[in-house]
């Protein structure tokens, strides 16, 4: 996983790639799987109630980023399946894709997962849950009347 | 370089049925490929249940870092699932082929039991031939 440098907020969101919203629904948890932020725009299909979905989102990432670290081809030595890592340790995963839609994922440092889902033929989104990030930054963490580990408001 | 780093085949109820490397970090652990298989096979359940939208099929391609890892679901619920390169195009097709050579030589082999570990020469032999195909193909784009 490469941690960015710069913490400046870009001047411009990326351009979006197609006409109207593609998105489904946005997640971001922080680091002990609390649920800080969710909005959905377009989600006919609801299988489990809102608490229930947060955690099984969580445990999916979770899962999958200690599976992307165990089956990682570059390395050798590459620990014991289902050891909790760290944020930038081990090899993380940007994105999957299904027939009906598609997930991506970025974990900052401080271990902020954000989770863009989206329509599956969207290109790369690295650089807009980039944008994201840095939006958290600078009106979440900057703003002093917020509590760190609660929802957004 | 080898396009693809490894094969792994697995049954409707999650169990690791056949697992090939071609990797050159070696071998994983036989305990690790089966969990792993088994990880997989949840995880891939659980991206249904997730979907938004309703009549999702499972999680096709998963972008890492340093791999890419495609899978197809047969209707009979057995995955194929190769890690390859990131990047790497047409594992569909590849996919598919191998889907082929399973349904031709495991499914038609008398001697081999349902949801059983592969141990199929004519499988084998079949299957190096197309992931040596796949790597010449790989090899001269």
């Amino acid at each position: 996983m490469q941690f960015f440098g710069s913490s400046e907020i870009s001047p411009s969101p990326p351009l979006p790639t197609a006409s109207g919203n593609n998105a489904h629904m946005i997640y971001v948890f922080n680091r002990n799987g609390v649920c800080l932020l969710y909005r959905e725009w377009n989600r006919p299909l609801r299988t489990l109630d809102s608490n229930q979905d947060h955690k099984l989102m969580f445990g999916l990432l979770f899962s999958l980023k200690s599976l992307t670290a165990k089956m990682d081809p570059s390395s050798v030595e590459k620990g014991n399946l289902g050891v909790p890592q760290l944020p930038g340790q081990g090899c993380s995963f940007h994105s999957f894709r299904t027939n009906t839609y598609k997930l991506s994922f970025m974990e900052s440092p401080s271990g902020i997962k954000i989770i863009l889902v989206t329509h599956p033929k969207a290109s790369d989104l690295r650089d807009s849950l980039k944008y994201i990030y840095n939006l958290y930054v600078e009106y979440v963490v900057k703003n002093p009347l917020y509590t760190p580990g609660t929802p957004i408001k | 370089m080898a396009a693809i780093y490894s094969l792994y085949i697995i049954n409707k109820s999650g169990g690791l049925i056949f697992y090939k490397d071609y990797g050159l970090a070696g071998r994983m652990d036989t305990n690790d490929s089966l969990r792993l298989a088994s990880l997989w096979h949840s995880m891939h359940a659980i991206s249904m249940q997730l979907s938004p939208i309703s009549g999702c099929t499972g999680i096709e391609l998963l972008e890492a870092d340093t791999f890419d890892l495609h899978c197809f679901q047969s209707l009979t619920g057995t995955k194929f699932f190769v890690v390859s390169e990131p990047g790497t195009q047409h594992m569909e097709h590849l996919l598919k082929h191998i889907y082929e050579l399973y349904t031709d030589y495991v499914l038609k082999n008398p001697f081999y039991e349902m949801e059983m570990p592969i141990r199929c020469e004519l499988f084998d032999i079949n299957l190096s031939q197309a992931i040596q195909k796949d790597r010449v193909a790989y090899l001269g784009r």
